[in-house]
């Protein structure tokens, strides 16, 4: 009876698993599915701990479990709940990192139960030491490398490349291959020897498969590491038989991939490029030319020209959020509404550290929905407008993503901002973005610098152009 | 090889239903808006988090008496709770800001 109970549980875990990713993919319904996918989740967990029985024996250890259960809880609500707008990528890829973690240590304990029966005689069963294995391998990958992709979103470490990585690469997993095949179906008892050395190699080949990667494509590779971790969870389910791990896992795997692709294609470059080019650390066309003067143009003028502008633009950046200034541009925004001057957000899909991002931020404020333009919409808008206003975005208006072959940009759709009467362009310094590539924007006669904190500057301007 | 085809035929029903949820997670996601990408990594993300059941399973076989085996069982529950629960509460963060307003 109560194993009809769990079966049960684990169906509809597994049905809200499926209605959760189909509603998170609709804006109205997005809230709501997260929710029922949570609690599907919860189902599952507790009809595990009381329910779930092999041999006639239920599962014991229960302090140990409640207490890692409450300890789990409570430190991840709080992490969940502290950490900041700017910095919740990061924290998926935290989380993503655990996950991989939890399937790797699973095969661990695993596979130490397998190899005390095979030292007392008993032979091993191939399918499940490779499912072991398999589990070992892409959890432990997707656990080092989401370390390293929350480290350098963190900016604790920098891009790291050196000649001829990704052949070292390929022969790392090469050897991660051979040496698994072959403890699979020699089952000799070197095999624990052999584990522990798979172990530690795809622990390197994680950090060495996302150490090249730019910190502006690391969206993609912890979509990419998430859908891994899902594969490695599936692993877990063909272990214990267990449906609700299988179902949950492949849909991850699978929705996981079709993600990754599909967040390469708002930035126009195939995965291979994202993965192999290297993306910001190529140093031969971020070459600084000399590209000439650039203009500054100060607080008052730049209050001139906007409140007696017909249309503005806004194009919100990474800046912007690192500012914190998200309620001060909607102040601004207010206030040139209030004088007749038609406002509107020019939003670039992978705008900031994630895409979405900008929508995000600028709901936070309180922003009108309506208001924001996506690119294509806003790319007919600029020939109309009279002033555009750059707010620390500097890749998603770089010209040279349309003009120049030799630009690691080259392909990606950006906003054409230079077909507006003006541009005035916020930033800290001239330093070049975050993908370490010069804006020859920068540089043309329509557009004017007017340099310093976003935050800061907005203050300034909506104190100015109360005054006007 | 003859081992794995016993367990291939063995565990068929298990093979159907990875080939379904793959053709499922592509079909579910389908043209999801760019504005959702991360709001949606994220939920995936919590949703992997169901490996942990995999270790309570671990855990609740563990001979008492097994030390190393506890606490790496332990640490096995702790990081999957991390996942499972800041998951969705991040997720949930992130959301809340879509809210419909006005």
């Amino acid at each position: 009876m109560e194993l009809n109970i769990l079966v049960i549980c684990y169906l509809i875990g597994s049905v809200t698993f499926i209605i959760g990713l189909k509603m998170l993919s609709h804006p109205e319904s997005a809230r709501r599915g997260n929710l029922i996918a949570a609690a599907g989740m919860a189902i599952s967990i507790f009809a595990t701990i009381f329910l779930y029985e092999e041999d006639g024996h239920k599962l014991q250890n229960y302090p140990w479990i409640f207490a890692a259960l409450i300890i789990g809880s409570v430190l991840g609500t709080l992490a969940a709940k502290r950490v900041k707008m700017t910095a919740m990528p990061e924290m998926v890829s935290l989380f993503n990192g655990m996950g991989g973690a939890c399937a790797a240590l699973i095969s661990i304990l695993e596979f130490d139960h397998i190899y005390s029966l095979m030292k007392d005689g008993e032979v091993s069963d191939s399918g499940i030491l490779l499912i072991i294995f398999a589990g070992l391998i892409i959890g432990t990958i997707s656990f080092a490398g989401s370390m390293v992709a929350w480290a350098k979103l963190n900016g604790r470490i920098k891009d790291f490349s050196f000649q001829g990585q990704h052949i070292m690469n390929l022969l790392i997993f090469g050897v991660i291959i051979c040496l698994s095949g072959y403890s699979i179906y020699s089952g000799d008892l070197q095999i624990q020897t052999l584990f522990y050395v798979v172990f530690a190699l795809s622990i390197i080949y994680g950090l060495f498969f996302v150490l090249p990667i730019g910190g502006a494509d690391m969206p993609v590779v912890i979509s990419l590491l998430n859908s891994f971790t899902g594969v490695a969870a599936a692993f877990g389910g063909f272990l214990y038989d267990n449906p609700v791990m299988l179902t949950g896992g492949i849909l991850v795997g699978s929705a996981g991939t079709i993600l990754t692709i599909l967040m390469c294609k708002a930035m126009n470059r195939p995965l291979s490029n994202v993965l192999i080019g290297s993306f910001g650390g190529s140093k031969s066309s971020a070459a600084s030319k000399d590209q000439g003067a650039y203009k500054e143009i100060s607080i008052s003028d730049s209050a001139v020209v906007m409140a007696y502008a017909k249309k503005v633009m806004i194009v919100p950046g990474y800046g912007l959020a690192v500012a914190q200034a998200q309620h001060v541009c909607h102040e601004l925004e207010k206030l040139l509404s209030d004088k007749g001057v038609e406002v509107n957000y020019a939003i670039h899909p992978v705008a900031g550290r994630m895409p979405g991002h900008m929508n995000v931020l600028l709901a936070e404020a309180d922003v009108d929905y309506s208001s924001l333009l996506e690119m294509e919409d806003a790319n007919d808008v600029f020939p109309q407008t009279d002033v555009v206003l750059v707010l620390g975005a500097n890749d998603v208006v770089n010209p040279a993503a349309k003009t120049d072959p030799a630009s690691p940009i080259y392909g990606m759709p950006v906003l054409d901002v230079e077909l507006a009467k003006l541009v005035i362009i916020n930033k800290r310094s001239m330093n070049p973005g975050y993908a370490g590539i010069e804006n020859e924007l920068f540089f043309q006669p329509k557009s004017s610098m007017l340099f310093g904190d976003a935050k800061d500057v907005l203050q300034k301007l909506v104190a100015e152009i109360k005054t006007l | 090889m003859e081992t794995m085809l016993n367990w291939l035929t063995l565990h068929q029903d298990m093979i159907y239903i990875v080939l379904l949820s793959v053709f499922l997670g592509i079909e579910v996601i389908g043209r999801v808006p760019s504005v959702l990408h991360t709001p949606l990594m994220s939920g995936a993300n919590a949703i992997h988090g169901v490996v942990i059941i995999g270790a309570i399973i671990v855990m609740g076989k563990v001979q008492s008496d097994n030390l190393t085996a506890l606490i790496l069982g332990f640490l096995a529950v702790i990081l999957g709770t991390l996942n499972v629960v800041g998951g969705f509460v991040v997720t949930d963060r992130m959301l809340e800001m879509f809210k419909k307003k006005k």
